[in-house]
């Protein structure tokens, strides 16, 4: 079972649900697909680290063979390339590395040559296997390190909880693909509101089931909650917003090795959990 | 010598456009014949790199001169490849930059830009 666990914008809650449910769920994989800032890691503290990198391929030109007959720049949907004075430009990260231009090429001008870009951390922590994505500082694009992350896990039988990377754009699509239900983490303020509206739209277009986790929640009127009223959402749990809470966070601790807190994502993981059933049951 | 200039319409007393990759139209003049021809962007629709695409349509129709009132860096890895100068527009239609440039009013552009891509997710 995949869980993805995705908010609208930053600093909602998506580490710290998703953390906590793996580490409740003890026998789990922890996937960090927040490439440009992945900080999973910093509460599960993983060991026994092995590093991969991730490479993308990118066109090089041997200007002694090129014939200046822009197949290569026409066909470019991206405009990596372009052809100026007898000189063929490739513009690295504009590249998409579908490879196109070098299959067009009649004179063989094309190659490929690998271009890293980040690398994938695995590790583990005490029951739960911890896989990080890492985009290098100046990347354009974390998604091919997505891809291999998933790759990765796609075949991971135990439950596995991607904790994406925030918004709602290609990034987030891709990290989303695999999973089985996603879980919407919002906090109850104007800005949040306007936020989880744009990933609600998102894992309807991409037809997940999902329900929302209400994060930093005070007493009184709720705006998620009236939102999720509103359009029929299942609102998973409400967690309170609370110092004690937020001190563990900030110390890098797993709240659910606090017996306050092991309640609260215990529950939030048997709720989702029936609810993938439910959805199996439903749609088989 | 030709000049090259990002336009908003098909229509001299028009603004010059605030964009150069993603300007619908490039107004092309002709300082010998001191005639010119709007001709279309066809980057202005691209999904990605149309600064890129644009330079290469100016630089196809043989543009020594390009006034703009910004230009990425990426445009500008493509002029670099070639001698074509490029200044910086002021305010006002595109005739008024034209008699600026006679004028030697106008000054050479020399901060690039890194783009308004918005890239966060790609």
């Amino acid at each position: 079972m995949k869980l993805a666990v995705l908010s609208g914008k930053g600093g909602t809650g998506k580490t710290l649900v998703s953390v906590n449910l793996a580490a409740v769920a003890k026998n789990s994989v922890y996937v960090d697909c927040d490439v440009e800032e992945p900080n999973g890691h910093l509460f599960f503290k993983p060991t026994e680290i092995e590093t991969e990198t991730v490479a993308i391929k990118i066109p090089v030109v041997d200007e002694d063979l090129c014939l200046g007959c822009r197949k290569c720049v026409d066909f470019c949907k991206f405009n990596a390339l372009a052809a100026i004075v007898n000189k063929l430009l490739v513009f690295d990260d504009i590249c998409h590395s579908c490879g196109g231009c070098i299959m067009l090429c009649p004179s063989n001008a094309l190659t490929e040559k690998d271009k890293v870009i980040g690398e994938i951390k695995t590790g583990i922590s005490e029951e739960v296997k911890v896989i990080s994505g890492i985009l290098n500082t100046g990347e354009v694009s974390g998604i091919p390190i997505i891809k291999e992350l998933l790759k990765k896990t796609a075949a991971e039988k135990r439950l596995t909880l991607i904790d994406c990377p925030p918004g709602s754009a290609c990034i987030v699509m891709e990290s989303i693909r695999d999973a089985d239900y996603c879980i919407l983490v919002a906090e109850p303020t104007i800005f949040g509101r306007h936020n989880l509206a744009l990933v609600y739209e998102l894992v309807k277009l991409f037809n997940k089931p999902h329900g929302v986790v209400i994060n930093k929640c005070m007493p009184g009127e709720n705006l998620i909650e009236t939102f999720c009223i509103e359009n029929k959402i299942n609102v998973l749990s409400k967690i309170p917003f609370e110092s004690e809470l937020g001190a563990i966070n900030s110390d890098g601790e797993i709240a659910v090795k606090s017996e306050k807190y092991y309640g609260l994502f215990s529950e939030l993981l048997q709720a989702v959990v029936k609810e993938v059933e439910h959805e199996t049951v439903t749609h088989s | 010598m030709k000049i090259a200039i990002p336009a908003d319409e098909k229509n001299l007393a028009g603004e010059v456009c605030m964009s150069f990759g993603r300007a619908p139209y490039f107004y092309i003049y002709e300082t010998i014949t001191k005639m010119g021809d709007f001709i279309e962007n066809e980057a202005a629709s691209s999904p990605g790199g149309a600064g890129i695409k644009a330079a290469q349509i100016v630089v196809d129709n043989h543009a020594d001169i390009l006034i703009t009132p910004r230009c990425g860096e990426n445009a500008a890895e493509v002029f670099k490849a070639t001698e074509l100068q490029i200044y910086k527009s002021k305010n006002g239609s595109i005739s008024d930059n034209l008699d600026a440039y006679h004028n030697d009013k106008l000054s050479k552009l020399e901060n690039f830009h890194a783009g308004f891509h918005g890239v966060t997710g790609n």
